[in-house]
């Protein structure tokens, strides 16, 4: 194991995000707090509670994962496809390093600046409403495992990616309406039950029902199935990620 | 003494269908500096690719010291070092972390002093702490041959290092070429400027669309193939060439003031200074001679142009 290359290419990354702060931490903060402007403080002065929980309380974990789940895929799609785009891959492909190496430092500095990324986000909502966490082991466990999840779909993107347009396609025409969706800002039990069934085959119910859970100890899909389709996901992304390297898919000639 | 790398059968047909690489063979000697050279899109770069493994070959295999560099990939990149032909740095790393992360990404630990050794043969100790975007073209080919080196390699492939750089790191190259060879390091280099090729390779090997041509020492080639010229200038004008000097390959100038004669570099000699007294012996005084020598160039020109 190239632990020396894995730790040279996580730092490399970290320190970009550091380079970029303002795009890759302020603005999605900033995003967060305008939803909560618009749709807690706006919408939740109409409806008060569901399944018993405030609000404005309510949509936090929503807002958590959307943050979580488009800012994975962007900061590690960004990570792999740059070099691919400007050349510098040359020097990966030539060093002594196993695509698992590779995934390694890719993608786990991808998920820590998610995470980091989300408990900023509870710690910004914290300040508008008072929050409490039932579970809070399950949800650093369903914080981890979205943010590598969703950093290793990313890496799939940025590697799959040949120009600049197709990092955003991903995002803006299946992850964000799936994210909305998805329950992060209602209940699906408030849906017509046709729309209910419909629902139940977007994967990111369960990652967010999940998490909430983890929150209010109140789902709306079982915890089990969430944990499971979790899983699963993170299971699917590795081998997508493994026959890519096992093939030299679009990084190699 | 074995190769150090062996490249055997290996053909790359790209994506696209187009064949770049025709069943190369080719054994590189330990240590010694070895010369690509071959016309735009002969597929010198593929083949190095192939050997670095950025490029996946489509048949036959390469050895780097009886390693597989696809089954023992990791044996193999490590003991190489690869500038490549194009300027591709990132743009807001500084000179000294972007060299010292390739040394890392070889596996290897952290020497702060060969850092610092390494950027000031290549005069970028000065700029260590610029951010890369705000150096010149031939200061990112530096930190481009400085991430190289950065893990020591036993073998260095130079794709085209002395493109669009000017004279003086022309000469600091090939000065630190000179030294790594002497230190025992195999390089393998690409240029166009044939004269560089000239002056520092021990073997030459041509390829001209996607087929090795030819791998030789560079004397034996210069002496197989190079040819030179005596050219007499004659006093007065000849009209015709005298009987006694039919039996050499002359040539009279149109205006009858020259003769021209063209003999292999490996030739002893001999028949120059017959020729010459076999000229005073036909009276004909002549007031200067001069010679030439084909440069590898030529030969270079020549053995591609017959292809064609
Ligand atoms: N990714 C690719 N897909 C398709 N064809 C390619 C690809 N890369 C290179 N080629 C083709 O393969 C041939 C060999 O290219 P290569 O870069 O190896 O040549 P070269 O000898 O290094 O040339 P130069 O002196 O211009 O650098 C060229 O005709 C080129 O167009
Ligand atoms: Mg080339």
């Amino acid at each position: 194991m190239n632990f020396r290359a894995v730790r040279a290419i996580y730092i490399f990354e970290m320190a970009r995000t550091l380079r970029t702060l303002l795009q890759s931490i302020i603005s999605p903060v900033i995003s967060t707090s305008l939803y909560f402007v618009v749709f807690g403080a706006a919408i939740g002065s109409r409806i008060s509670e569901i399944d018993g929980v405030k609000y404005g309380a309510f949509i936090v974990p929503g807002l958590i994962m959307l943050m979580l789940l488009t800012q994975s895929i962007a900061n590690a799609s960004f990570g792999i496809f740059f070099p691919k785009f400007s050349g510098t891959i040359y020097e990966l492909l030539s060093a002594p390093l196993s695509f698992v190496e590779m995934v390694l430092g890719f993608v786990g500095a991808a998920a820590t600046k998610s995470i980091i990324l989300g408990l900023i986000i509870l710690a910004t909502a914290s300040l508008f409403v008072p929050i409490t966490i039932v579970h809070p082991i399950f949800m650093l466990a369903f914080l981890i495992l979205t943010a590598v999840s969703f950093s290793l779909l990313g890496f799939i993107i940025g590697i799959w990616a040949d120009r600049f347009e197709k990092l955003q396609v991903v995002p803006l025409l299946l992850i964000t309406p799936l994210t909305f969706l998805g329950g992060s800002f209602y209940s699906i039990n408030i849906l017509p039950p046709v729309w209910r069934t419909v629902t139940l085959f977007n994967p990111v119910v369960y990652l967010i029902s999940g998490f909430r859970w983890s929150f209010f100890g109140k789902a709306d899909v079982n915890i089990g199935a969430s944990l499971g389709a979790t899983f699963l996901f993170l299971f699917v992304c590795l081998i997508v990620v493994w026959r890519m390297f096992a093939t030299g898919y679009r990084l190699k000639v | 003494m074995p190769p150090i790398i062996s490249v055997s059968n290996l053909s790359k047909t790209y994506a696209s269908g187009f064949c770049a690489l025709k069943n190369i063979n080719l054994d590189i000697r330990a240590g010694e500096i070895l010369a690509l050279l071959g016309p735009n899109g002969a597929g010198k770069t593929t083949l190095i690719g192939i050997i670095c493994g950025i490029v996946n070959p489509s048949e036959g295999r390469v050895s780097v010291e009886g390693h597989d560099i696809v089954k023992d990939y990791r044996v193999t990149r490590s003991m190489i070092g690869l500038v490549p032909q194009e300027l591709t740095t990132d743009a807001f790393e500084s000179v000294w972390s972007a060299v010292t992360f390739s040394r890392r990404l070889f596996g290897r630990r952290d020497d702060p002093a060969l850092i610092e050794r390494i950027l000031r043969d290549l005069s970028l100790f000065d700029k260590r702490n610029s951010e890369i975007r705000t150096l010149s073209g031939g200061m990112k080919r530096r930190i481009l041959i400085a991430k190289a080196l950065s893990h020591e390699p036993r073998i260095l492939f130079l794709d085209e290092p002395t493109a669009g750089v000017d004279i003086e790191l022309r000469k600091d190259m090939w000065q630190i070429v000179a030294s790594l060879r002497a230190s025992g390091v195999t390089i393998i280099l690409t240029t166009h400027y044939i004269e560089e090729a000239e002056a520092i390779a021990d073997r030459i090997g041509i390829i001209d669309k996607g087929e090795l041509i030819l791998v030789e020492d560079k004397t034996v080639l210069m002496q197989k193939l190079g040819k030179k010229q005596l050219i007499v200038h004659l006093r007065e004008k000849l009209e015709a060439l005298p009987s006694n000097l039919a039996v050499y390959d002359l040539v009279l100038a149109e205006d009858g003031r020259s003769l021209t004669y063209t003999y292999t570099t490996g030739h002893d000699g001999r028949s120059v200074m017959a020729l010459l007294e076999d000229i005073a012996a036909a009276a004909i005084e002549f007031s200067d001679i001069t010679t030439r020598e084909s440069r590898l160039e030529d030969i270079f020109v020549q053995l591609v142009r017959q292809r064609k």
